[in-house]
């Protein structure tokens, strides 16, 4: 029982720390664009009955840190990506400059419907924190 | 003079690419030359989108009993061509819709005229409009409801440049002045 009350508070300090970076530290992301990519060889794939998805539903963006939402067509033939149609070799750059919903129809989606959600900038030490959480949980 | 040529189009490059990271529209990268079409005009003519060659088009879809998207749009788009001033008359709003059941042309043009005068109508044949749909990547999906009908359709519009390319995508939701920043800067030389 001696032993482990250091260890708990060793703990428990480590994760008083890392929080109070993580709401405190301000955020910087090298790149604000989130890019989406068609790898070469889809139009194959799905003529061959894979299902290939690149899209997800949703896609989330955060005003200030990674706002701008790139689509990249890198197969030999035009695809329907996302609200357009791109060409082979085309990129689309659409910038976020409002939180918010946005709803674009997307033929690549079962539902026909695909969603960008714009979030405001983490501006507090809780969105910060919440938003470095929810960052590490995609990452794993 | 080969050189020239090169250096020419290098030059109009780095102008595009400059222009468009300046957009507040979605970009493509590069531009495509705009597919063309030919449709019956509500202003009673034929509607080709390579006729406006020199002006830059804003081309959206809907259909005139759409009471959600289309009235929100027109309405923006009728302020930003007011708020161009003098540079109006170098912009042409071209509105194409997805219902030529209801939408022939002597009701695009009234309703049309409701938001600006100026703006032009679209209507051809179901085969006609699907093409022009699948050329431009534009979704329209018929919802039945009783007696009537209405569609889902996408709701962005698309801004082309003088040269006839397929330059940007305005989301739905954008503000007159957002539309009337981006086509100061497709206007410049």
């Amino acid at each position: 029982m001696k032993l482990r009350t250091p260890a708990l508070i060793l703990v428990a300090s480590c994760a008083l720390g890392a929080a109070g970076w993580a709401g405190l530290t301000p955020i910087h992301a090298d790149s604000r664009e989130q890019l989406f990519e068609i790898p070469k060889g889809t139009w194959a794939r799905r003529m061959a009955g894979d299902p290939v998805e690149i899209l997800p539903k949703e896609i989330r963006l955060t005003l200030g840190v990674r706002d701008v939402l790139v689509l990249r067509n890198l197969d030999d033939v035009p695809q329907t990506f996302g609200p357009t149609v791109l060409m082979p070799g085309q990129s689309f750059r659409l910038p976020f400059a409002v939180a918010s919903d946005y709803q674009f129809a997307c033929t690549a989606h079962a539902s026909g419907q695909m969603t960008i959600l714009v979030e405001p900038f983490p501006a507090t030490p809780w969105a910060r924190l919440g938003w470095r959480v929810r960052e590490l949980l995609k990452a794993t | 003079m080969k050189a020239l040529g090169l250096s020419l189009l290098f030059l109009a490059g780095a102008a595009s690419a400059s222009q468009d990271a300046a957009l507040k529209a979605g970009v493509f990268d590069p531009p495509r030359t705009a597919p063309d079409f030919s449709l019956r005009g509500s202003d009673g003519a034929e509607l080709r989108l390579s006729h406006y060659r020199g002006k830059v088009v804003i081309l959206a879809f809907g259909f005139t009993s759409c009471t959600e998207v289309c009235p929100t749009t027109l309405a923006t788009l009728a302020a930003a061509h007011e708020k161009l001033g003098a540079q109006r008359d170098r912009v042409q709003v071209v509105y194409v819709t997805v219902d030529p059941e209801r939408d022939d042309p002597a009701r695009m043009r009234k309703y049309l005229g409701g938001f600006d005068p100026t703006f032009v109508g679209g209507t051809g044949t179901d085969e006609q409009l699907a093409a022009v749909r699948r050329d431009f990547g534009i979704t329209a999906t018929r919802k039945t409801s009783g007696d009537s009908y209405s569609f889902s359709h996408s709701s962005y519009t698309y801004l082309i440049d003088r040269a006839g390319l397929l330059r940007a995508l305005m989301p739905y939701g954008q503000t007159p002045d957002d539309y009337v920043h981006d086509l100061r800067i497709l206007l410049e030389p």
